[in-house]
């Protein structure tokens, strides 16, 4: 019997260290005395959280930069003030990240009120009531997706078509006409590699520039217009495409001439490129506006502090900081300097004219979908796939993805996000 | 009493770190509804079921007759035999994911296949393009081919070096050629060896992964790398343990086939 308790004893001995390990990792963060601590999930490659460390230090008060996955981000934000034990000063995500926290964020309106200086454009102020009537975070960065274009392609740009102001038909006409002048090379590509960000060309873009909606008019007779549409424009495009996980590449080596990404993945081509905004369909100039924000939890451990936080994120000089380090383009009236690569100026032009754009429809990437945004990702790639890839009848494709979107959907029961009216559930008509 | 001490490790090990994760693994798949229903809905679950066969029915008998040729080759103690038997082995010690960046580096676009090729003065090829979707599979076929090879050779060694010369000798002896002797002889008595090394390589082909997710990513989706998809990047561990279920009912069938197939 004591051979045995010891042996007893040994395992314990042995597994305690084990159990430990289990503990896993804090997601509080430290901040040190006088400090506050900035929780966000974004600048998550080591690089860019690096450098906007480094943005943080001209903060007037310590800052921690507690940089979190966005599961994470949520579930801490949650407990946190549901245990009201907040140690979160400031958290800084995407509008549709913050959405979902409507109740747990004070109302800014009083820090919004003293940073009328900043000349943030009220599209961007309205988006930050998350439906409410008060001010739930204070706009921190932007990003959007706009058009790549190598100077050489412009060769083949239709006639009476002006680059800054295509329309999809005139996109069509370019792409054919520059494959045929380029020896049947096609000039066109798209991010439609695993990690690329084509899904949000069909949500944000093509879609509600043909259909004025993403999730309600999914499979509406303009929906099946956008995708033959979306059907001939891959006829004409490179079919390494589905190779691409971003478009600077390609368009650096010259495998690809023009080509639509997400900004902070086109700055990286150097050469003779131009950005400009996105084509205008049959209901308008479709846009997807990436917006950041950043809120203050109710019961936060240092409110005046966190506004200072904020107060200084939103300076001229930080948020052109910003840019240069991290590729997010600013929120405020913050002047664009001439100096900045050529790239990242172009960008920025191309990103305002898109929002400036009278028949513009601004697009949200999909809010409150937490953990299923792949998924509801993945439906828009499916159609890509089956209608574009592998030839099936548009309608059919659309009524089976309306199908596992629904079903995605009304397990969710959420409201639906603009383009889509904000109605009692959202889900494909 | 005492006996059930000495076992009571291995039976808490494989408690926590088997049986646990696979009824937990069945309970996930059950739990959600509609779990299997958008599993066979979703357009890549066919595919990825016909490319994982096809790559099994494709691969394993290239495999054994390339496997049991080598094994054959050494038991005839070339020279420098043992430095051949380590460079046949090498591909055992190298992750498979890195053994597919290593032919993404070959068979993508700017790879060194195609410099060779435009070298040569011959066009380049798209090999990996999904309008190609043959040479995709061939090169997801060579690259798990040579990366997979190996275990089989070893396996194969082993069990020749158990099959005594004497019996081939005295068929020798009596007249049979070296097919004869290949086929009456010496396979028959290898045969525990295969059955081993063909449910390992079947079960291993089933999970087949990293160098066609390398390779080609979704292009060619296999099973396995479906359950990563829908566990990694759609976040739905339901319908990803439905597939990886799949994948273990194909297994255990796979594998008693083989055992009643290869009775003695």
């Amino acid at each position: 019997m004591t051979k045995v308790s010891r042996r007893a004893l040994l395992t314990g001995l042995a597994a305690a260290p084990l159990l430990s390990a289990c503990g896993g990792v804090s997601t509080t963060g430290t901040s040190g005395s006088g400090g506050v601590t900035l929780m966000s999930n974004q600048f998550s490659p080591v690089e860019e959280k690096q450098r906007f460390e480094q943005i943080l230090k001209k903060a007037p008060v310590p800052v921690a930069f507690n940089q979190v996955e966005t599961g994470i981000f949520a579930s801490t934000l949650q407990t946190q003030v549901e245990a009201g034990k907040v140690q979160i000063s400031v958290a800084g995500a995407l509008h549709g990240d913050l959405a979902p926290h409507k109740d747990r964020l004070t109302d800014l309106d009083d820090l919004l009120g003293t940073l009328g200086d900043r000349g943030f454009p009220a599209e961007l102020t309205d988006l930050a009531k998350l439906g409410g009537g008060t001010t739930k975070y204070i706009p921190w960065m932007q990003a959007s997706y706009v058009l790549a274009v190598n100077k050489k392609a412009l060769e083949w740009l239709p006639s009476g078509a002006d680059v800054q102001k295509l329309t999809y038909d005139q996109l069509l006409a370019w792409a054919t006409a520059g494959k045929a002048g380029n020896g049947g090379k096609p000039i066109l590509g798209i991010p439609a590699g695993v990690k690329g960000l084509y899904h949000r060309f069909f949500q944000g873009f093509l879609l509600p520039s043909f259909t004025g909606g993403q999730i309600t008019t999914f499979r509406s007779a303009e929906a099946v217009t956008a995708w033959e549409y979306m059907k001939e424009l891959w006829a004409q495009t490179a079919r390494a495409s589905t190779n691409y996980d971003n478009l600077q590449e390609p368009l650096q080596r010259g495998e690809v001439m023009v080509g639509f990404d997400h900004v902070a993945r086109l700055v990286g081509a150097t050469g003779d490129f131009i950005m400009v905004p996105a084509p205008t369909g049959p209901k308008g100039l479709g846009y997807m506006l990436v917006l950041a924000g950043l809120g203050i939890p109710k019961g936060a451990p240092d409110p005046d502090k966190a506004k200072q936080v904020i107060t200084a994120l939103t300076t001229p000089d930080v948020q052109l900081e910003v840019l240069k380090q991290n590729a997010f383009f600013p929120v405020t009236n913050a002047k664009v300097p001439a100096d900045l690569p050529g790239a990242v100026g172009q960008a920025s032009s191309a990103i305002g004219k898109q929002r400036q754009a009278p028949k513009g429809i601004l697009s949200l990437p999909p809010v409150g979908l937490g953990a299923r945004d792949g998924e509801v990702g993945q439906i828009f790639k499916n159609c890509f796939k089956e209608i574009c890839l592998d030839g099936k009848p548009v309608e059919q494709v659309l009524d089976a993805q309306a199908g596992e979107l629904n079903k995605i959907l009304a397990e969710l029961k959420i409201p639906c996000w603009q383009p889509d009216p904000a109605g009692a559930e959202c889900k494909a008509l | 009493m005492r006996k059930l001490w000495l076992i009571l490790p291995s039976i808490v090990f494989m408690t926590a770190l088997f049986a646990w994760p696979l009824v937990s693994g069945v309970l996930q798949a059950f739990s959600g509804s509609g779990t299997f229903r958008r599993m066979v809905d979703d357009p890549y679950f066919w595919e990825a079921a016909r490319n994982t066969a096809l790559l099994i029915v494709a691969l394993i008998p290239l495999q054994f007759a390339l496997a049991v040729t080598m094994a054959l080759l050494m038991r005839e103690k070339p020279r420098f035999a043992g430095l051949h038997f380590y460079l046949w082995v090498v591909p055992l010690a190298i992750s498979d994911l890195a053994a597919g960046l290593v032919w993404l580096s070959i068979f993508t676009d700017r790879g060194y296949l195609n410099s060779i090729l435009e070298k040569a003065g011959v066009e380049s090829y798209a090999w990996l393009s999904v309008e190609n979707p043959s040479t995709m599979f061939l090169a997801v076929l060579i690259a798990e081919l040579w990366r997979a090879t190996a275990l089989v050779f070893v396996i194969v060694v082993a069990g020749l070096q158990n099959v005594p010369r004497e019996y081939d000798e005295a068929a020798a002896v009596f007249g049979a050629t070296y097919w004869q002797r290949l086929r009456h002889v010496i396979l028959p008595q290898l045969k525990p060896s295969l059955q081993v090394a063909l449910i390992l390589r079947t079960i291993l082909a089933l999970e087949a992964f990293a160098v066609a997710q390398a390779l080609t990513g979704r292009s060619f989706p296999l099973l396995v790398g479906e359950t990563y998809q829908w566990y990694y990047t759609l976040q739905n561990p339901n319908v990803a343990t439905a597939i990886a279920l799949v994948v273990l009912t194909l297994s255990i069938v796979a594998s008693i086939g083989y055992l009643r197939l290869m009775r003695p």
